[in-house]
């Protein structure tokens, strides 16, 4: 199995927060119109499943999808511009902050319907076993999509074919403001693989390396085309379901939070770099401050760019009539 | 190749194995498929790799059609009755039909589903839909109602080369039918009606298998000095408008012979656009026959009489033309 670049995936790690960090920054100042699920939280569990990753894999997310792209290798610019509504966001303004599909790095998908993107994962994991390439397909999905039927149908399908499909769980414990405790007849998602004779694994969603090293050994079964995997990554969010909806915000034991941010994902894996002698201090800080810089350079440029015209709001619904 | 005498279903099956061997990228999807590759079936050449029988497992299999189309195959999707289309009711509408338009048309989302409507079969009412209409009022769906062999052949060849996700309502009334179909490669445009038999006094658009019922009633008319013009419009998304407007301009009178519910119908939306845009021609109201907004029941002696027939748009068609 190949090493990871560790550096580079503390970097991507970092600019997920940040990203996050500024995007909720905007969005009290008035800046984005619509509400954000911030992935804060998620960030190791985002990075570490996409590296093991090739460019031309393709990746679906969810709702709760800023991170996924950025973990995947999308440019921030042209995601910040969308979730301002901008000419220049990777949809052109059409998608906003639940609909940050970027093709370019075969982000396919990302749907505010919660358990929609698995069975488009496992069509492109089809596209690749009819197209005789060996590109796998990687779904993320939450603890709440593991009850949806899509979830139980997108495993079968994949199962029976040995589709190269990676069914990457993000398990943060809560569908909105429900706990997964209440909704959810197993402790574990993962064990729900048994059902569908694929692997299931837990692992730590906290901790980057970890999450790239079972997700690469899902990778490298479904390349050999050895079928599907189910990946659950047990991690949390630390903000609401939605920000800037009116969510309630009393579901959730103030200890519980202060617990899971002792482990927080971009705190352990910096202070793993450190322990290992991976990068020093010195270098940390230089790769903040390119982030920071990364990052208020994509807020410049979302901030910068126009609107989309006025005539974009009747474009044709169809191919056909839009190449017109 | 010349054109002869083909069944509609075979019609159907000509257009699938021309599609399939004209294009690698086509591939069928469906339940039930099994039997149609086996060795010594039409289908065998694709067994291997484009021939998918699939589980029950209508929202999985059509996500999984929009993943195969958002990375480069063209998926033919039979969906077999058209009520089943109501479980895969989100992938079609939200992804299928949105997810060219929301993702700033990075991709397109080139699938065909085909769906049987069995009304008139005994079949209560699970089984005896006509949903074209639903599919008419969301973005990015295109609908076809193929009335005749040729066009249930020509319809399905156009429908897997368009870009967009186009939706063929096939009419199981019509599946004993038989009729002149141009042999080889002989798309039929979408967008372009078919004026089935041009008249003065009244302008009858029908649908589906009412094309039939409407030739009838126009024949019959016919002995009674009532000059009708068919116009059949063959698909709804496009809609052929202005086939319809200047028939209407020419005849002054509007009868829609409609199988679907009234309410919502398709056969309202082409009242309103001819009370919009021909208000002036019109001398008569505009009538429509479609089927009464009730369960379809399973007793033959209930279900027979809600149907259109030629003898009800003959009385339609005599209520707007008895005071020429």
């Amino acid at each position: 199995m190949a090493r990871f670049d560790v550096m580079e995936l503390h970097r991507r790690v970092l600019r997920i927060r940040r990203f996050e960090e500024r995007a909720l920054e905007l969005q009290k100042a008035g800046a984005i119109p619509g509400p954000l699920h911030p992935s804060i939280g998620h960030e190791a569990a985002c990075v570490g499943a996409c590296a093991p990753l090739r460019d031309d894999d393709w990746m679906t997310g969810n709702h709760r999808s800023h991170g996924h792209p950025i973990a995947k290798g999308a440019a921030l610019a042209p995601l910040f511009a969308e979730l301002l509504g901008k000419k220049t966001g990777v949809c052109g303004g059409r998608g906003g902050s639940m609909h940050l599909a970027d093709f370019s790095v075969g982000s396919l998908a990302e749907t505010g319907i919660v358990g929609a993107g698995l069975p488009i994962a496992v069509g492109a994991a089809l596209s690749s076993r009819v197209r005789g390439t060996d590109q796998v397909a990687l779904t993320f999905f939450g603890d709440g999509a593991s009850n949806h039927g899509t979830f139980h149908e997108s495993l079968n399908l994949a199962a029976i074919w040995k589709l190269p499909a990676i069914f990457f769980c993000e398990n943060n414990g809560y569908a909105a403001t429900t706990s997964a405790a209440a909704t959810t007849s197993v402790a574990d998602i993962s064990a729900r693989a048994a059902g569908y004779g694929i692997p299931g694994v837990v692992v730590d969603g906290q901790d980057v390396i970890a999450v790239a090293e079972v997700v690469q050994h899902a990778v490298a079964r479904a390349r050999r085309g050895d079928g599907p995997s189910l990946v659950e990554a047990k991690t949390y969010r630390y903000c609401e379901h939605a920000e800037g909806a009116g969510m309630p915000g009393h579901y959730r034991a103030r200890e519980e939070i202060a617990r899971w941010r002792e482990r927080d994902p971009v705190a352990l894996s910096r202070a793993r770099l450190l322990r290992d002698g991976a990068a020093s201090e010195a270098a940390l800080a230089r790769l903040e401050a390119e982030v920071e810089r990364e990052v208020e350079d994509a807020v410049r440029f979302a901030e910068a760019s126009a609107f989309p015209d006025i005539g974009e709001a009747t474009r044709p619904a169809f191919a056909s009539e839009a190449a017109r | 190749m010349s054109t002869r005498e083909v069944g509609y279903v075979e019609a159907i099956h000509e257009a699938q194995l021309i599609a399939l061997a004209s294009d690698p990228r086509v591939i069928l999807i469906g339940e039930d498929l099994g039997l149609m590759a086996t060795p010594g079936a039409p289908y065998a050449a694709y067994a291997k790799n484009r021939i998918w029988s699939t589980p029950i497992s209508e929202s999985g299999f059509v996500g999984m059609s929009v993943g195969a189309a958002l990375t480069g195959l063209r998926p033919i999707v039979d969906l077999v009755i058209s009520s089943f289309a109501y479980v895969a009711f989100d992938q079609i509408i939200n992804q299928a039909g949105k997810a060219a338009g929301m993702f700033g048309w990075q991709r397109r989302v080139p699938v065909v589903f085909r769906a049987g409507m069995w009304y008139a079969q005994n079949m209560a009412a699970h089984h005896s839909d006509r949903p074209y209409a639903l599919f008419t009022n969301t973005p990015g769906l295109k609908v076809a109602l193929p009335a005749t062999p040729a066009d249930a052949k020509g319809l399905l060849l156009s429908a897997v080369r368009d870009d967009d996700p186009v939706l063929i309502f096939e009419d199981r009334n019509l599946f004993a039918e038989r009729g002149p179909v141009p042999g080889g490669d002989a798309p039929v445009p979408l967008g372009r009606a078919a004026i089935r038999r041009e008249g003065r006094d009244v302008t009858i658009v029908a649908l589906a298998a009412c094309v039939g019922h409407a030739l009838r009633a126009a024949e019959k008319l016919a002995g009674e000095g009532v000059s009708a013009e068919l116009i059949d419009p063959r698909t709804l998304v496009p809609f052929d408008r202005d086939a319809v407007f200047r028939s209407v301009a020419k005849t002054g009178r509007l009868v829609i012979a409609d199988p679907g519910h009234k309410t919502g119908s398709f056969a309202a939306e082409i009242a309103a656009l001819v009370a919009e845009e021909c208000f002036d021609a019109l001398k008569a109201p505009i009538r429509r026959v479609c089927t009464p907004d009730v369960q379809i029941p399973y007793s033959p002696a209930l279900e027979h009489v809600l149907y259109p027939d030629p003898e009800k748009i003959a009385a339609a068609v005599r209520s707007v033309t008895s005071a020429r």
